[in-house]
């Protein structure tokens, strides 16, 4: 545990602040990095998602698009784009959201998905217009699995953003590789544990974000939780 | 097709070390993940307990705990193990989400006959809680088998060998079929363990089929968090 409290002194070190490798830079480079990639694939994902799930059409190709992706390993989009159009971020920023689109898509169809049909009779028996449906029904009861969506997302390109330095991109790889490169173990450990923070940061973040938007309706018409299974028996079997 | 075929005997020694690395932590994350669903879906308290720690364990990020593992275990951080280990932590974590729904998916009254026919606890939960719960657990066992071979690439920016050093050696020397050699290669070993998990499930749950369970996971991974 000696690294441990080594990699703690070199993030608090001051010599490690103010440059353009500096512990500030690259922790805001790599939030920023993240931001933008998790919004742009949101751009991209959110209306198909809703399209694919007020619809209902067009799911099969989502799903089997979704399971296609997580197939593709990162790393060599990143670096064959990397190839093709330079290093720098523009590569990172392409294959991230690639990678992102996936989980933000799977939770916007699925949030629509989940909603009683019942509910979305009786929208429409009210009379609202098929926009109202989406936009007052659909939308407000889809948000918990979408902001789901969304938090996945976000975790999984915190910690592939980590590659984006591998190509020149930035962010808080630069400690990992420039680490590995001098058998620097402090440096590299350094850099790992304020990724993880961030992970974990995002994490609380979104946590608290997806119980927020359940609107309040729900939550006042849910009855507490129970089990439809009853556990008494299974004394008895040993 | 050039450096293909120029360099076949690289690639043959990278798909073995890939799948030495990868399978393994499939295998190990389905059975650890066995006994982790069990006590995760027998008490009241430890479902969101269990399930909490998981999503805790699946928040930190691959690269860095690549990095990290071998603090705690005292490898070397080349060391594929450390590759495999934290794979299968993710593949646990998961895992152990699709296990306790597939146990508690189970029907009340089936576990009560099979109770009241006469089977103990230990063997009712082998020979019908299991299987029963297979077509939610495979969905599951699809996606961690997916995911740990696309992610076994990563360990290559460490020098860890797997298809990943496709990635890294055809950007150092700048050859573009290389590195789509990896991508194709990569792909191709999913879709195979895929289809072999598929063909396996038809065969051990021959009263299945299991179309429908895999698209639920993607709405099991929104709310892998929600515990």
């Amino acid at each position: 545990m000696n690294f441990f409290a080594e990699a703690i002194r070199w993030i608090f070190d001051p010599a490690h602040y103010g440059s353009y490798d500096g512990v500030d830079v690259r922790t805001l480079q790599h939030v920023l990095i993240s931001l933008a990639v998790v919004a742009a694939a949101a751009v991209i994902a959110i209306p198909l998602g809703y399209l694919v799930g007020h619809t209902g059409r067009g799911r099969g190709v989502a799903v089997a698009f979704s399971g296609g992706i997580r197939a593709l390993p990162t790393l060599g989009l990143l670096i064959l784009i990397a190839l093709g159009i330079g290093i720098g971020l523009e590569a990172p920023f392409i294959a991230l959201v690639v990678l992102a689109i996936p989980s933000i898509l799977a939770g916007a169809y699925s949030g629509f998905e989940a909603i009683d049909r019942h509910t979305i009779d009786a929208a429409r028996a009210v009379g609202m217009t098929e926009w109202q449906v989406v936009g007052r029904v659909e939308i407000p009861l889809g948000l918990p699995l979408l902001i789901g969506g969304l938090r996945l997302a976000a975790l999984q390109v915190i910690a592939t953003a980590t590659l984006a330095d591998y190509v020149g991109g930035g962010g808080l790889g630069l400690y990992l590789f420039r680490g590995l490169k001098t058998n620097d173990y402090p440096q590299m450990l350094a850099g790992s544990i304020i990724v993880i923070a961030l992970a974990i940061g995002s994490e609380i973040v979104f946590g608290i974000l997806q119980r927020l938007v359940v609107p309040a309706g729900v939550v006042a018409g849910q009855s507490p939780q129970l089990r439809v299974k009853s556990s008494g028996f299974r004394a008895t079997t040993g | 097709m050039t450096w293909v075929l120029g360099n076949l005997q690289l690639i043959g020694q990278l798909v073995l070390a890939h799948l030495a690395t990868a399978l393994p932590a499939i295998v190990l994350s389905f059975l650890l993940s066995i006994p982790v669903g069990w006590v995760a879906n027998r008490f009241h308290w430890s479902r969101g307990f269990v399930l909490t720690v998981c999503a805790l364990l699946y928040a930190i990020p691959s690269l860095p705990l690549f990095l990290v593992l071998p603090l705690f275990i005292g490898t070397s951080i080349r060391d594929s193990i450390n590759v495999t280990i934290s794979l299968t932590i993710y593949g646990l974590a998961l895992m152990a989400r699709s296990t306790a729904d597939g146990l508690e998916s189970v029907d009340a009254d089936v576990t009560q006959s099979a109770t009241a026919m006469g089977f103990s606890g230990w063997s009712r939960f082998w020979r019908v809680d299991l299987p029963l719960a297979g077509p939610v657990l495979l969905a599951g066992l699809r996606v961690v088998s997916v995911s740990t071979i696309s992610l076994t690439t990563v360990g290559a920016v460490l020098g860890i060998g797997s298809l990943g050093s496709l990635f890294t050696d055809g950007f150092q020397r700048n050859i573009p079929e290389e590195i789509l050699t990896g991508i194709v290669l990569t792909i191709a070993i999913a879709i195979l363990i895929d289809l072999a998990l598929v063909a396996l499930g038809r065969v051990l749950m021959p009263w299945t089929r299991v179309k429908h369970a895999s698209a639920s996971v993607d709405r099991d991974l929104s709310r892998l968090a929600m515990a």
